[in-house]
């Protein structure tokens, strides 16, 4: 590897820029491409090198040069959670046992005290700017926990215009059909509201706030690690 | 258990960078694939310098050992290495990978 691959390597992953290394496995010739840049990559091995990253799986692909080994450099899981709300609690704990960085979003201070979620990262804006300066990414979970319109349907508006892998919003199919409404009239499209998932997590009849926290973690590693792909596909351009 | 370089390699890559500026010769070794069950996954890393430090891991120890000789190879000669290891391979089987599964290991110079 040359020193200024390396170099450049160890830049992006400081800088949080998915990055993947491709290197031949014969001749040791290398570089560095960037899949998931919005601008578009015109390496040969975008496709793959794509893959690699939403998959997070590195891979070795046969080419008329031989084969090339695609090492997928990602930015860390996070799980962004809209509401120090009691569910918060133990999903908070139980996705940093998962390795997620997690971050509890939630302008009513005295929710989100750092006594009730220690440890963690919480942030008191309100949750459209607290979204925007997040700025969620492909390696993103976002779940919505107020109950409260005022807080969740700003979160969800930035949510939905990003390529996080996983967007849930707790609630009823009723509540779930009002927010339709609400998010349609703030000019978001039906394919853009599909992306949220309520009721949230998997069916697990789940009653407490742990077994609720389990079923979203379920549901949220059942989306990262089988339709992480589809998913992203279906995020506008 | 589907780890990638996230974690582990960036402490690794980090440490032969600094090794690399110190002046020192550094070879880095890759899990390229595995197959069957194997101790460590695609992506993991080891860096290692010439006097035989070495940072990171590519199984659970056991082939460590024969990757380390082969890097210190490659930082004479700076050419790339493509390293087989499994139950069906006489010398695996002496270095032994425990849990029975292959891996294959891309070592290179840090140039």
């Amino acid at each position: 590897m040359k020193g200024e691959t390396l170099r450049q390597l160890l830049a992006d992953k400081a800088a949080e820029r998915p990055v993947v290394l491709a290197t031949n496995l014969t001749t040791g010739a290398e570089r560095l491409f960037y899949p998931l840049d919005p601008a578009g990559s015109a390496d040969p091995l975008v496709a793959q090198g794509r893959e690699a990253l939403m998959l997070d799986q590195s891979t070795t692909v046969a080419t008329a040069e031989g084969p090339i080994f695609l090492h997928a450099f990602n930015t860390p899981l996070r799980m962004i959670l809209i509401g120090a709300v009691h569910i918060s609690q133990p999903l908070a704990r139980m996705a940093a046992m998962a390795g997620y960085d997690v971050v509890v979003v939630d302008p009513r201070r005295a929710f989100a005290h750092a006594v009730r979620f220690p440890g963690l990262k919480i942030v008191t804006d309100w949750p459209d700017d607290a979204m925007r300066a997040l700025r969620p990414d492909h390696r993103t979970a976002i779940v919505a926990l107020t109950h409260d319109p005022k807080l969740d349907d700003p979160a969800l508006q930035v949510a939905l215009r990003s390529p996080a892998f996983y967007i849930g919003a707790l609630g009823s199919k009723k509540t779930a059909a009002k927010r339709v409404e609400r998010l349609t009239a703030a000019g978001l499209t039906l394919a853009e509201i599909g992306r949220i998932r309520g009721p949230v997590g998997l069916d697990i009849n789940a009653r407490s706030p742990a077994e609720i926290a389990i079923s979203v973690l379920a549901e949220v590693t059942q989306v990262l690690r089988a339709e992480v792909v589809q998913a992203q596909q279906k995020v506008p351009a | 258990m589907n780890e990638t370089g996230t974690a582990n390699s960036e402490d690794v890559l980090n440490q032969a960078a600094a090794w690399r500026a110190a002046g020192k010769p550094v070879a880095i070794a890759t899990v390229v694939t595995t197959w069957g069950s194997s101790p460590r996954p695609v992506g993991s890393q080891l860096a290692v310098e010439a006097e035989g430090a070495f940072v990171g891991s590519v199984s659970g120890g056991c082939i460590e050992g024969a990757v380390i000789r082969e890097a210190m190879e490659a930082m004479e000669d700076g050419k790339p290495r493509l390293l087989d290891f499994g139950v069906t391979d006489t010398q695996a089987w002496e270095v032994g990978l425990a849990c029975g599964g292959k891996v294959q290991v891309f070592v290179e110079r840090l140039d």
